[in-house]
């Protein structure tokens, strides 16, 4: 999953469980049902389970992209030249 | 974000939340609601009132329980339980409650009732002070939802008194 899919995939996620709550809790409220209130929001946190959860292809529209490895060769990583110095000198100031 | 089990955890983490908000709301629900019960006891007969071998008065009452509790019913109720208790007061102690007999109501349907009934259980006295003695009758309720706090009334009806003499 790439960056803009997880945002979406967060999104999404609770997007649909605040509305499937909304929801639930209003049909249940006004035909009086405790338990039609808990099924619909079961139901909901299921479809909300099986939208977000699952690595779907739509959250992988944005792969990002790697440079060549030629391009990386043009600019070689800098070489630990300075560190030995560094230990000398470290060392020295240790050794007075 | 960047794995199943993230996605799940955040998912049921949210969700679990959602739904304690949502039981809250549904308690908080209930103060919308007015019950207006109304309950009505008559005592058709006393049907032996004596001393018992360790001196305690005892008496056997048959009474008609009419009661009308639909309106502490909502969609948050589970159960109600109610009971009756005769309430009295004596020179040792300012309040005496026996309880006479109780019930719970699992169902609006069944919030509204007429019974002809004996007392369950025993109204017997700490001692010899029921003669003549005028008692309230009271009916007491605890009404349970499904979630949120229990709340407990009761309706007090009086005018009631024991005879004078054992029979």
């Amino acid at each position: 999953m790439d960056w803009q899919g997880q945002k979406l995939a967060e999104q999404l996620m609770q997007i649909l469980l605040v509305g499937f709550a909304v929801v639930a809790f209003g049909v249940g409220y006004t035909i009086g049902s405790f338990q039609m209130m808990l099924l619909i929001y079961a139901g909901g946190v299921v479809l909300t389970t099986l939208i977000t959860v699952p690595n779907w292809p739509f959250f992988n529209r944005h792969p990002l992209k790697w440079l060549d490895p030629i391009e990386a060769e043009r600019h070689p990583k800098p070489q630990p030249a300075v560190v030995p110095t560094k230990k000398k000198t470290s060392s020295k100031s240790h050794q007075k | 974000m960047h794995s199943f089990g993230y996605r799940a955890n955040a998912l049921v983490t949210f969700g679990v939340t959602i739904l304690a908000v949502m039981c809250a709301m549904a308690s908080l629900s209930d103060n919308l609601n007015f019950p207006s019960p109304t309950a009505h006891i008559q005592v058709m007969n006393v049907n032996w009132f004596q001393k018992q071998p360790n001196g305690n008065d005892e008496v056997s009452l048959t009474m008609n329980i009419t009661a009308d509790l639909q309106s502490m019913f909502t969609w948050n109720t589970k159960q109600v339980f109610v009971f009756l208790a005769a309430e009295y007061e004596t020179p040792q102690n300012s309040l005496n409650q026996v309880s006479l007999w109780d019930a719970i109501i699992p169902s609006k349907e069944r919030a509204k009732f007429w019974i002809h009934t004996t007392n369950k259980y025993r109204f017997a006295d700490q001692g010899s002070n029921l003669r003549g003695k005028e008692f309230n009758l009271t009916l007491h309720w605890h009404v349970m939802p499904k979630t949120g706090k229990m709340s407990a009334d009761k309706i007090v009806m009086t005018g009631y008194q024991l005879p004078e003499n054992y029979r």
